[in-house]
């Protein structure tokens, strides 16, 4: 191939991510009003459009359309970058995502390994973004999401590792190809809910919120934040959930098994995925908040033996059953 | 007892004493809560002294929502200052309304006919249900879950139907005069009241399926923010907050008034004095309030809702005390009259007042992510605070 058709190959790759991008957030938040909306005896949005549907558009324009307000006393370089950190991260997760057989934008050996890695960055940009506001309750927002990131990072990573070990692949393609018989939630069942809890922690979901407490710490992180800024933390927020539950879904739930067309296989992922967000939306409109210090204690003393004793009881049974075979 | 009061003494000691700077670790961190802070139930403002997530002092700063309704009362007549009681405590209307009447009522020695009696304990107990709906969400909202808040509101606007039905008002009503009611109950109420009644007890239910067995919540409120029982008679708590420290005590039960003591109900008391129990007693207040309206209703007198009283009222010069069970705790009043159309000094005793003077000593070394759910389980009202 040419050089320069390589290039706009991969710059039409980009183009097409960014806009599944923008089109997931706004399905997201939609969706999200909807369904707590109903779950808490409201309708959710109802003008502009049937069913509301063009509310959250609106609200993009609107948010667009602000006046970018840089405060006084920041740090201004800090202050800046950080919602960028915040959304690149997930932009670059979407093209290792495989949605189907060949509908992957960058299929490479240690796909996981590169995402997982990846995921952990935007916990950067809560910390650039408490430190560069130039405010006590970012501060403490920036400060708790790092403290958080500790206790549950490792778990969430070593609840992989049963899937991994099982496939005996990296890659995400031969991670859900190796599903075909049986998908991996039924025996990981314990990493399903390990990955499942610490992945909505990753993206600072209910009730893992703690970094951006509202009845506590006003906003948290993002308090100074406001226009197109404010939008891109939002965005990459709902990025993030559509990003965790198909890394779920992947890992767990058979991928786009049992499909093997191209395009069953994309509509399937995408609907599993769909039904994922779903339970992590019933989940933030049911529970309340943990405290910090009681979410490390539940991170450290519960989650990461549960994890290590998954990994060993997994590496055994693979051991034994290859011994006699 | 004695030794928890010494014990409690040192401790006051203590507060004066690290107030100086040099007692604090050096990179202490002083923030400022409020006023207008979306978890502190109005405009209440609080400083206070961090170390990382633990707070080392707070101060609280009141007088946002003052409004000087104390010193209103000497310049308007008896029947003119009571649409202001009123926005004392918001949430619970009616119950100042109560003491209001109630006080000028026992000045003038006057009683009200059994109806109006009746009518009043059925609207007062409407609205501790209204109150308590909202301190059920505000709770919710406070511990981080949104749910609760939504829960507890949609179902305060049926009692506020109902109240909507008698008074004409959502939340200030002005329905209570000097000598009864303003209005008899309207045809169709005794059915809506019964249907919501039924219809609350579903909702109680909800309720605590939702919320009050929630491990994360549980977690989040069992043995923080202890009030011991000494230390609450100490600080002269009342209500719920009181209650919930183990002291049975309610002035609808001490000191029945408006025949109170006609009606078979409980007192819920705590045994732990934590935010749970709290939020426990007064979750179950709902129970007994919907209980009491039951009987109200089917034990409903015929007659006067109205004693005759003239309407520019007058009262003997001396003073009174008198003091009901709000929604929040003790609401009293003291009123001094000079024989004229106009009290001489109105004082009001709000509960909400005296529960901020502990905020203190119940914030001081818990974590930032308590403070909410201590402030919210007073369920203090800033409007009675100020006055």
């Amino acid at each position: 191939m040419v050089w320069w058709l390589a290039l706009l190959w991969a710059l039409l790759k980009l183009i097409i991510a960014f806009l599944f991008i923008f089109l997931t957030a706004l399905i997201l938040i939609y969706m999200l009003r909807k369904v707590m909306g109903h779950m808490q005896y409201r309708m959710g949005p109802r003008h502009h459009g049937p069913h509301g549907i063009w509310q959250t558009v609106f609200d993009a324009v609107k948010l667009l359309g602000k006046e970018d307000i840089i405060p006084d006393g920041i740090d201004k370089y800090v202050y800046i970058l950080a919602p960028i950190v915040a959304f690149v991260p997930s932009l670059t997760i979407f093209t290792f995502l495989p949605f189907a057989p060949k509908v992957v934008a960058s299929n490479f050996e240690i796909s996981l390994f590169f995402i997982l890695a990846i995921l952990g960055l935007s916990t950067i940009s809560l910390l650039m973004a408490g430190w560069g506001s130039n405010n006590k309750y970012s501060l403490i927002g920036g400060i708790r999401g790092a403290a958080q990131l500790i206790s549950y990072e490792i778990p969430l990573i070593l609840s992989t590792i049963g899937v991994v070990i099982m496939a005996g692949s990296m890659n995400l393609t031969e991670i859900v190809n190796a599903q075909t018989r049986i998908w991996y939630i039924i025996p990981q069942i314990i990493g399903f809910f390990i990955f499942f809890a610490c992945g909505l922690a990753e993206i600072n979901h209910t009730p893992f919120d703690i970094p951006e407490a509202e009845s506590e710490i006003v906003s948290g992180f993002n308090t100074e934040y406001s226009g197109f800024r404010f939008a891109a933390f939002y965005l990459a927020e709902f990025v993030n959930l559509f990003i965790v539950c198909a890394l779920a879904v992947l890992l767990f739930l058979g991928g786009w098994k049992p499909f093997t067309n191209p395009i069953a296989g994309t509509i399937c992922f995408i609907a599993k995925t769909y039904v994922l967000i779903f339970v992590a939306m019933w989940v933030r409109s049911t529970f309340p908040r943990f405290r910090l210090d009681q979410f490390m204690n539940f991170g450290w003393k519960f989650m990461l033996p549960l994890s290590l004793v998954n990994i060993f009881v997994t590496g055994a049974i693979v051991l034994v059953v290859d011994k006699i075979r | 007892m004695a030794d928890e009061i010494k014990n409690n003494e040192i401790e006051v000691d203590e507060i004066s004493e690290i107030s100086e700077p040099g007692e604090y670790p050096k990179d202490y961190m002083e923030i400022n809560f409020g006023p207008h802070h979306p978890s502190t139930h109005g405009v209440f403002r609080f400083i206070a002294k961090l170390d990382g997530e633990k707070i080392l002092e707070v101060e609280p700063v009141v007088g946002y929502l003052h409004r000087g309704i104390e010193k209103m009362a000497e310049s308007r007549t008896y029947v003119q200052f009571k649409p202001l009681v009123d926005r004392l405590d918001y949430t619970g209307a009616m119950n100042n309304e109560f003491g209001y009447c109630l006080a000028i009522e026992k000045l003038m020695g006057l009683e009200s006919p059994p109806k109006a009696q009746s009518i009043r304990v059925i609207c007062a107990e409407l609205n501790r249900i209204c109150a308590h709906e909202v301190f059920f969400g505000a709770m919710g909202l406070e511990a981080g879950a949104f749910t609760p808040f939504l829960f507890g509101f949609k179902d305060r606007e049926m009692a506020m139907h109902l109240m909507e039905m008698l008074a004409g008002g959502r939340l200030t009503f002005n329905y209570f005069t000097i000598g009864g009611v303003r209005q008899d109950v309207p045809a169709g109420f005794f059915k809506e009241a019964k249907d919501y009644l039924k219809q609350f007890k579903k909702n109680l239910a909800e309720y605590h399926e939702l919320f009050s067995g929630n491990e994360i919540f549980i977690k989040r409120t069992k043995d923080i923010g202890i009030i011991s029982r000494e230390d609450a008679i100490e600080w002269s708590m009342s209500g719920p907050t009181l209650r919930a420290s183990g002291v049975r005590f309610d002035i609808r039960k001490v000191e029945p008034y408006s025949g109170y003591d006609k009606y078979d109900w409980e007192v819920p008391a705590g045994s732990n004095g934590d935010i749970y129990d709290r939020y426990w007693v007064r979750m179950n207040e709902l129970a007994q309030s919907a209980r009491i309206i039951e009987q109200a209703l089917d034990s409903l007198p015929d007659g006067d809702y109205q004693a005759k009283v003239s309407r520019n009222i007058k009262p003997p010069a001396g003073e009174v005390y008198f003091r009901v069970e709000g929604t929040k705790g003790e609401v009293g009043f003291y009123v001094i009259s000079d024989g004229t159309d106009k009290p001489y000094r109105m004082k009001i005793r709000t509960p909400s007042f005296n529960h901020l003077n502990a905020l203190n000593y119940v914030l001081k070394n818990n974590y930032i992510a308590d403070f909410p759910l201590i402030l919210g389980s007073f369920d203090t009202v800033m409007g009675s605070v100020d006055r």
